[in-house]
């Protein structure tokens, strides 16, 4: 007998999680696919936990969730091959009786939250590859075939929350498969030392913690980013960088993120620490325009799947639980008016996410990829390098009259860039950032 | 930087879980003709290091390390040149951390 469920979540990540929860709570019979040992176990991210998103779903979070540290400080760093510029803010206005941003490991958060769903009445199903999704003669989404024996599944409506590398949708038909330009690939590093070790080390006491973002000759001219994020007794140290970038420099991601723990800004930090994991995964990068339709008879798209990232704030987590939440949400209403999980009825899912920061900070950014990804020598080295020995010349004191050095580092960002370019460039990321 | 050419991506993966379907490789490399670009690529790009050039100069695919992560199928599934899919339920790397 083939069981039939309300609704069909592929996926326990962010998005499946705050899907699954939220149409568990509604009173809705959800069946929730896993192919991982337990939800979080194939999952990565960084990961910072935004609150505001999370209180959306469970108020109470804070009571037991594992949540790491709470962010007081963030340090931009542009850095050259042997220097960093920095741009650092700390406030002690973070540490606030309800933070605002936490550190979190994913498997270990993903596992709490998959507890929460299962007390909501979702029943979760682990170990369980969702091979395909299964049409009516008509087109209409009708369920999911498993991987386990008798596996078909059926359902009013599928959420499709199965990540960036999603196989269901795509091999569908109902979105294209990412583009290499549209994707980063992402390795990390679980570096564990001594809680004592990490708080003196980033000027921290008790649950306080650190970001580090770090851009310019680290990703050796792609279009790329490294990071630190202090855990309670481990630091989660990666880069990511595009896929088509990748592919085109020849450079390991693992030889990438080895380069990058050996600069010198870096090094001290991590010095001591053992190494316990080692991981890797996409991030998507194209933005507003690289989302796809949304929804379809019998189906919808969150999170990461549907591309929702908002790279230029590194913000991924909170758009995917957004996405999730009100993709339930928006199914629970036409499940309360009786009608059919259609396409028309369902685009109802797509018209409450455009009232979010979801797509108002999707749209906002839509022409930044393009940018960044046509300019990654120059935003990425070129510039980084400019700024570094200018701070240098500013700073040594040797003599050169200072009008002098000014003048020299002018005629250096000139030299390299021309003034078409400078001004290009300065227009270019000012038009996309508006 | 020197230091990229040095890295054993092998001593990496060493503290990483894994739970093998033996004979049953979730990645293959469908081999027709010289190997593309972007599969000559993966033997550079690939995180966990499963790809391979062989003797007669054929691009090979071991998946054991492999993180799931998708970066081949985005740049040679289109081709046909790479066969992709998840493990089985159970299978495959099994993040402690992640």
């Amino acid at each position: 007998m083939v069981e039939k469920f309300d609704c069909i979540v592929v996926g326990a990540g962010m998005s499946g999680n705050a899907a699954a929860y939220t149409l568990a709570k509604r009173g809705l019979k959800v069946l929730q696919l896993e192919r991982g040992e337990y939800s979080g176990s194939k999952n990565v991210q960084g990961a910072i936990l935004y609150a505001d998103m999370l209180e959306k779903i469970i108020p109470d979070f804070r009571e037991d969730a594992p949540l790491e540290r709470h962010m007081i400080e963030q340090r931009f760093w542009m850095v050259s091959e042997t220097s960093h510029t920095g741009m650092h803010y700390r406030s002690d206005e973070f540490n606030e009786a309800r933070p605002n941003r936490y550190t979190i490991i994913r498997s270990q958060f993903d596992k709490w939250f998959s507890s929460r769903v299962r007390e909501a009445g979702a029943i979760v199903l682990t170990e369980t590859t969702a091979l395909e999704l299964i049409f009516d003669a008509y087109g209409t989404c009708v369920g999911v075939r498993t991987d386990r024996e008798g596996g078909i599944v059926h359902a009013d409506v599928v959420v499709l929350a199965e990540g960036v590398n999603g196989l269901l949708g795509t091999r569908a038909g109902l979105r294209p498969s990412p583009k290499p330009e549209s994707v980063a690939l992402a390795v990390k590093e679980m570096h564990f030392l001594p809680q004592e070790t990490i708080e003196a080390r980033f000027n921290i006491k008790g649950d306080e913690g650190v970001v580090v973002e770090v851009v310019g000759s680290v990703s050796q001219g792609m279009t790329g980013l490294g990071f630190i994020y202090t855990n309670r007794e481990s630091l989660s140290v990666g880069m990511g960088c595009l896929v088509s970038d990748f592919a085109k420099s020849g450079v390991t991601p693992y030889g990438l993120l080895e380069n990058f723990k050996q600069h010198p800004s870096i090094k001290p930090l991590l010095e001591g620490s053992e190494v316990k994991e080692y991981s890797a995964h996409l991030i998507p990068e194209g933005g507003y325009k690289a989302m796809p339709e949304l929804c379809g008879d019998g189906w919808v798209v969150t999170g990461d799947a549907a591309q929702m990232n908002n790279s230029m704030h590194r913000e991924g987590s909170n758009l995917a639980m957004t996405s999730g939440r009100i993709a339930a949400e928006a199914i629970f209403q036409v499940k309360s008016r009786r009608e059919k999980m259609t396409k028309a009825n369902l685009s109802l899912y797509p018209k409450m996410l455009a009232d979010t920061f979801v797509i108002k900070d999707l749209k906002k950014y839509r022409d930044m990829p393009a940018l960044l990804h046509n300019n990654s020598r120059n935003y990425f080295l070129t510039y980084p390098d400019l700024v570094s020995r200018a701070m240098e010349s500013y700073l040594r004191v040797d003599g050169t009259p200072k009008r002098e050095i000014e003048k020299s580092a002018f005629a250096s960002f000139r030299k390299a860039r021309g003034w078409t370019g400078l001004f290009g460039d300065a227009f270019k990321l000012a038009r996309a950032w508006r | 930087m020197s230091i990229s050419t040095e890295i054993r991506v092998e001593e990496k993966l060493y503290q990483n879980r894994y739970v093998i379907d033996s004979g049953r490789a979730h990645i293959r490399v469908i081999a027709e003709g010289a190997p593309s670009a972007n599969l000559l690529a993966m033997i550079k790009l690939c995180p966990a290091g499963c790809y391979t050039l062989n003797e007669s100069g054929r691009v090979e695919v071991a998946p054991d390390g492999c993180f799931e992560c998708g970066t081949c199928r985005v740049l040679c599934e289109a081709s046909g040149e790479v066969e992709w899919n998840y493990p089985r339920g159970g299978f495959g790397v099994l993040f402690k951390f992640g």
